[in-house]
């Protein structure tokens, strides 16, 4: 549904130097064009709680990293998040898979969908929510609005269609 | 007090020897470390990572050591904090830095919270059940691994280990302090890090 070649020009356009990632089966379809991507290395964790570490420790050292993650793993690395984005005041932008968004009948009441824009509410973390391929470029407008006001930032990309 | 004690090691004077043979390395601390660091050393491109998420210093050093492959990064973590995010001894590595050192400090126990067990504690496992973290490093990938029980040894060898090609698993065993554990920050993160930062850069 979002094709990883136009995902990955849009990183490049980002300056993206290092994805780190945990994907979903929607952001798993990138594989192979962010690994093809020239301008970035691609980490994989464990644990999503990890992400935010290892792209903090990035940006400490003056790279520019992009976490990418399902929302679940949003609800697992909170108190990651909390930390970098806030005591050390790193920054950092993530994509968020927001699982079975278009297709809210495959999964019947799943909390996932519940709580994904209420936690990122209370985190603090302003996101901007992406519903179709037609509107993937405001992933780089809510990246450099991020940017310039210094604040923390994520991308929820809405998944399920099929 | 008897440094070289059956039980482990004095973590002051563990940490001693480290900052001995550390070089120009980044040092970051976490817990006890992090609570003693700040009396031993004052270096510029010391971390002392309080306010912290438990379990993600080896992560955030990772990262780091990604991004600065010409600089050495040890990360001096607790043993309750790598329990909690063991997966990250695989994710170090698959990244394999070799400019990596993980020192974990074990005295099986949360020391900041009043000194009680951890799971792996031998102290609340059955005999024949032991939980060794340097045999888990070494399953999750660290060619090497090493562990040290008493001073004489780790100072000793501590020159050469640090210097190793990463990714180096250092496994210290102390014993818990017996006073006041509690960590106090070194000052805000919000001017310590960009001083830090300036470091690395020159």
């Amino acid at each position: 549904m979002y094709p990883g070649e136009q995902v990955t020009a849009l990183l490049e356009q980002m300056n993206i130097s290092h994805v780190v990632w945990l994907p979903d089966s929607e952001l798993g379809t990138w594989e192979e064009a962010l690994l093809r991507a020239p301008f970035l290395k691609l980490i994989r964790v464990c644990r999503e709680g990890e992400a935010w570490a290892i792209a903090a420790g990035l940006k400490m050292g003056g790279k520019n990293p992009l976490v990418i993650i399902q929302c679940t793993g949003l609800f697992e690395s909170g108190d990651a998040m909390r930390n970098v984005c806030f005591d050390l005041k790193l920054p950092l932008f993530a994509i968020i898979g927001y699982r079975s968004y278009l297709a809210q009948d495959k999964l019947p009441g799943d909390t996932a969908l519940k709580f994904t824009e209420p936690v990122l509410d209370a985190w603090e973390v302003p996101y901007q929510l992406i519903k179709s391929q037609q509107e993937l470029p405001l992933i780089v407008e809510h990246y450099q609005r991020c940017l310039q006001q210094n604040t923390p930032g994520a991308i929820l990309l809405a998944e399920g269609k099929v | 007090m008897n440094s070289n004690s059956p039980a482990g090691m004095n973590l002051v004077d563990a940490l001693t020897a480290l900052n001995q043979f550390r070089n120009q390395a980044v040092v970051i601390s976490t817990m006890g470390a992090a609570r003693e660091w700040p009396r031993i050393s004052n270096h510029p491109l010391d971390l002392v990572y309080v306010p912290s998420s438990m379990g993600q210093a080896p992560a955030l050093g990772l990262g780091l050591a990604l991004a600065c492959p010409e600089q050495r990064v040890i990360i001096i973590n607790g043993d309750g904090c790598m329990l909690m995010n063991l997966g990250t001894l695989v994710t170090i590595s698959a990244e394999a830095p070799s400019n990596f050192v993980l020192v974990v400090i074990e005295n099986g126990v949360y020391e900041v919270t009043g000194r009680q067990p951890t799971a792996a504690s031998p102290s609340i496992r059955p005999v024949d059940s032991q939980v060794d973290m340097v045999e888990m490093a070494r399953a999750a990938g660290f060619k090497n691994a090493h562990r040290y029980r008493d001073l004489e040894t780790w100072k000793t060898e501590a020159e050469s280990v640090l210097q190793e090609e990463g990714p180096v698993f250092i496994c210290l065993e102390c014993v818990p302090c017996s006073g006041d554990a509690s960590i106090t920050s070194p000052g805000p993160m919000r001017e310590r890090l960009p001083r830090f930062q300036q470091a690395l850069t020159e």
